[in-house]
């Protein structure tokens, strides 16, 4: 009897740490429940095996194959790999396999090993992702680790992150020391975003002191990230005011200009989000080297398309129905319809996806700014757009011959220009314009036959408010609107807020009829 | 005035001559008569353009695949079964003049049609007048229930509340962000799931309530919002009933503000494989979603429905969608309940509907209840890299609908029971008669 007590014990000392599935965590992964997965997990990150870090790759691609007997296979390019060996496996029959399934809680405890085995890869961008990582899932079985990675770590920006996932992997661990919890709570405070801010509210039951360290850290932060939340709002209002400004820009040429009253305009922004998407399938078909610039080859030829489009309208119905707006109106709004359902039936009915290409994706921190590169490309687009259409007015021949025939069409027409076909090519830029909108409205909104309809409105406010006929006044106009409106947001509600933006805007064109930037001069006053 | 009372009317003749254009009349599919007499006429009422068409093609398209199925079946009655395809054009008046149509022009013997909840309360009276029989297969709000109208979409009870119950329970989310589209189906749903919380022990400052105007596009600083809101330490969930085109726009500032699954979880009860059609949802993997059908359940009766959807459409990259689930359920319903009744007569197969069962496409049986609502079980998906999802937890049976929500105070008291001798929608069992509140 003492014997096999003894013998117990033995194994116990032996096979510690105990637990069942930790003899075969790849058993555990071929389970089918998840939080045995979830344990296999862990247990698998922490065995050291060195088919650890492939084996919880693959589960995060969805390349993770369970079969018979507790067998796991990794599916790879060229056929099937034991997960146990990191053999090839002959002889797998894919019916035989279920896909080992993942929610988010096998999906954390995936990010959470993935952080505590990239800490040694040989890349920098890989050791501060698996960093940030270990950050977010705050293990504590992550510590060992992460104090050898420390210890190697030569680049101080990956370090900095590593000391930072260190101090959230203690705080969470109870057996900390206090000093060590206070020293931590600083390296926090000094993150001072909102992670930062989440990770002290959640702790709890700490002794007192490190309680109010937590506490005027969490002050301290809050301090700082409401005057961020300014900066970050104006980021916001010029977001919304580039994208007002896209939509609108075509427009300041065809109202602004001609005085059209153009309601198919938005649909010329959806032309020019449909040559996108075409353009993205041609090159993904075609030529996929090129897939990453498929958007600024988009550019020139959705200016090309919705440009030909309003030509062929211009010549086709609105210099019919010069000088009667309610006619044009009409006509204009019919098209749009028109416009709509033939898209509809070309492309069918549901949202077409335009991808993000990977320099536009994800965000940047600055400070406790979040700038998201989308947004912040679709700024920097907006204003190029809008100072090449500039240039065309002020420099190019055909620029002198619009302004020309806008001032003044008859003294134009007698100094031999052909009015009818600068009317044609005006209307082609504006809606040209509006196609380059598009664009970068693909990567932001839904593709689908009704993306314009969202835009006329918001365009024909920014226009009228900037003042009829004043490029500059669509500019100012289109940021203030951004601005004001993302500032009335948080306070008041998107319902509310963009209502106040309308009544504020009744109220300033009773005052101003003319808008921000009136023409002024005898052509105005005729 | 006058004259801009003019255009308007103008404006209306001109949309009216537009939509004459495109073709926009009733397409009776060729007819074929059998033996039996004339064929059966079935009225379809979705929207085939407009905002609604991205949702509503798909279930005029399965309703003719349904109806041709059961024509090579030999018909119903030993007659032919003829679709009556009408578009009311994703305008609510519109569509209460096509049900019409539908009924006394067309005389069809049922019609199945509707997707938003304003068309569905616009076409309400037509159908009570003429005592015609709709089948309705959106998940909606409740608080409805009328004799005309069979609902084989969820109610609250079967979509939300089991959903939020599933977050709390394996997610631990104690905050609770409830963002929706600015109309009636969000505002019903979340004052629904906001007492259910607070029933449950959550406080008012845990419950964020957030509403956007249709097709919202600039989510930038709602999204921060939640960031920050979910910044307090304790795990947060976003409940979304966010309609159509928003979604898009939401799931992408998700993506791009960093949001991910495993830290603030968004679960929407309007997101199906259909919308996930329009985004790359790799950086959404893990969001949640809860409906009665995923396409990605795996039996028999769904491979063999997806097979036939693939076959009929000609095109194998065609999603299926829960909506699409409740009208294979309805129609099935009817067609037992017209056998049971040996009529078409509307009148009689409502009558003969109550207490009919057929398989649904998710292994179990749909049952249809006294209240007009069927029995559905509740599944829970997550997103998975290729537009589908992935089911990580399902109701162990089927739930039967709450048509009046017992967490509101109006309609607590309320039953639906449309057999005789009570043959109500609305029976408040405190006061002990047809006909209204409590109050």
């Amino acid at each position: 009897m003492t014997f096999f007590r003894c013998l117990l014990v033995l194994l116990v000392m032996f096979v510690a740490p105990p637990a069942p599935a930790q003899d075969d965590p790849f058993a555990g992964l071929a389970s089918g429940n998840f939080d045995d997965v979830s344990a296999a997990i862990a247990a698998l990150a922490l065995s050291g095996n060195p088919q650890a870090a492939a084996t919880i790759g693959a589960l995060q691609t969805d390349a993770l194959f369970a079969g018979p007997e507790a067998a796991v296979y990794i599916r790879t390019d060229d056929g099937w790999v034991d997960a146990r060996t990191g053999q090839k496996a002959e002889g797998v029959n894919e019916d035989d396999l279920n896909p080992v399934r993942v929610n988010n809680a096998v999906r954390r405890a995936i990010d959470a090993a993935l952080g505590s085995l990239n800490l040694f890869s040989s890349s920098a961008t890989v050791r501060a992702k698996a960093a940030e990582d270990v950050f977010r899932s705050r293990d504590p079985a992550a510590l060992p680790a992460l104090a050898r990675a420390i210890a190697k770590e030569n680049d101080a920006g990956v370090r900095s992150v590593m000391v930072q996932a260190r101090a959230a992997a203690r705080l969470a661990d109870p057996a900390s020391s206090d000093t060590d919890k206070l020293e931590d709570i600083a390296v926090i405070r000094a993150r001072g975003d909102i992670e930062a801010l989440g990770l002290l509210s959640s702790l709890h039951d700490q002794p007192a002191e490190v309680a109010t360290a937590a506490a005027a850290a969490i002050a301290s932060i809050k301090r700082s990230e409401q005057l961020w939340s300014v900066a970050q709002s104006v980021f916001y209002g010029l977001s919304l005011g580039s994208v007002l400004l896209l939509a609108a820009a075509g427009l300041a040429i065809t109202f602004g200009v001609m005085g059209v009253i153009n309601m198919a305009h938005g649909e010329m922004v959806m032309l020019g989000a449909y040559t996108t998407f075409v353009v993205q399938e041609t090159i993904g078909a075609h030529a996929p080297a090129l897939s990453g610039w498929s958007l600024p080859i988009a550019v020139p030829l959705a200016f090309l398309v919705s440009g030909a489009v309003g030509i062929a309208i211009e010549r086709g119905l609105i210099r019919f129905l010069y000088g009667r707006p309610l006619e044009t109106l009409l006509a204009t709004w019919g098209l749009s319809l028109v416009l709509q359902q033939a898209v509809r039936s070309l492309f069918g009915a549901s949202n077409r996806e335009v991808s993000t290409p990977a320099w536009m994706s994800g965000a940047a921190q600055w400070g406790g700014l979040t700038i998201t590169w989308n947004r912040l490309t679709i700024i920097i687009f907006a204003v190029m757009v809008v100072a090449a259409l500039m240039a065309a007015l002020r420099y190019t021949a055909l620029g002198l011959r619009m302004r020309a025939v806008t001032q003044n069409r008859r003294m134009a027409a007698a100094m031999g220009i052909r009015t009818p076909w600068i009317d044609a090519l005006t209307f082609g830029l504006g809606s040209g314009v509006a196609g380059m909108a598009g664009v970068a409205l693909s990567q932001i909104d839904n593709v689908s036959p009704n993306l314009g309809q969202g835009y006329i409105i918001d365009s024909f406010m920014v226009v009228v408010f900037g003042g009829v006929g004043n490029l500059w006044g669509t500019v100012v106009s289109a940021f203030t609107l951004g601005i004001v409106n993302k500032f009335l947001e948080p306070v008041a509600g998107a319902v509310l807020g963009k209502i106040l933006v309308l009544v504020l805007l009744i109220l300033f064109i009773q005052r101003r009829p003319r808008g921000l930037f009136p023409l002024k001069g005898r052509a105005v006053e005729a | 005035m006058a004259s801009v009372r003019t255009w308007l009317r103008g404006a209306c003749l001109g949309a009216a001559a537009v939509a004459l254009m495109l073709g926009v009349v009733p397409a009776v599919t060729p007819s074929a008569h059998a033996q039996g007499g004339p064929p059966i006429k079935i009225g379809i009422l979705h929207s085939l353009s407009g905002t609604m068409a991205i949702s509503e093609t798909t279930l005029k398209d399965v309703m003719l695949m349904l109806i041709d199925q059961q024509n090579k079946k030999g018909g119903l009655l030993g007659r032919k079964l003829e679709a009556v395809v009408v578009d009311p054009a994703s305008n609510w008046p519109l569509f209460a003049e096509k049900a019409r149509q539908l009924i006394t022009v067309d005389k069809v013997a049922v019609v199945f049609g509707c997707w938003t909840s304003v068309s569905r309360k616009s076409v309400l009276p037509v159908f009570e007048e003429l005592n015609s029989l709709l089948f309705y297969p959106v998940q909606y709000e409740g608080e409805e229930s009328s004799k005309n109208v069979i609902y084989t979409g969820a109610a609250p009870n079967q979509q939300a509340i089991p959903a939020v119950d599933y977050l709390a329970a394996n997610e631990k989310v104690q905050r609770w962000v409830l963002a929706g589209t600015d109309y009636v189906y969000p505002r019903t749903t979340n004052k629904i799931l906001e007492a259910y919380l607070k029933s449950k022990g959550v406080k008012d400052e845990d419950i964020l309530i957030n509403y956007t105007p249709f097709g919202h596009s600039d989510w930038q600083n709602i999204v921060a919002q939640i960031k920050k809101f979910g910044s307090a330490g304790k795990k947060t969930a976003v409940v979304s009933t966010i309609n159509g085109d928003a979604n898009v726009p939401f799931y992408k500032e998700l993506a791009n503000q960093g949001i991910k699954a495993t830290d603030i979880p968004v679960v929407a009860f309007s997101v199906g494989e259909e919308e996930l059609a329009g985004i790359d949802t790799k950086p959404l993997l893990g969001h949640l979603a809860a409906w009665n059908y995923f396409e990605s359940v795996n039996n028999p009766a769904n491979k063999q429905f997806i097979a036939d959807w693939h076959a009929f459409t000609k095109n194998p990259k065609r999603t299926t969608n829960d909506p699409m689930e409740a009208h294979y359920i309805g129609f099935n319903l009817w067609v037992k309940a017209v056998q049971k009744a040996g009529t078409t007569d509307p009148a009689k197969v409502i009558d003969a509907l109550i207490g009919v069962v057929v398989p649904n496409l998710t292994g179990g049986f749909a049952a249809l209840m006294p209240n007009h609502h069927i029995t559905k079980p509740v599944l829970i998906g997550e997103v998975k890299g290729d537009g589908q999802f992935n089911v990580v937890w399902q109701t162990p049976g089927t739930v039967v609908a709450n048509e009046w929500s017992p967490y509101l105070e109006g309609s607590k008291d309320l039953i639906a029971d449309w057999r005789s001798p009570m043959s109500c929608g609305n029976y408040n069992v405190v006061l002990g008669k047809c006909g209204g509140a409590s109050k």
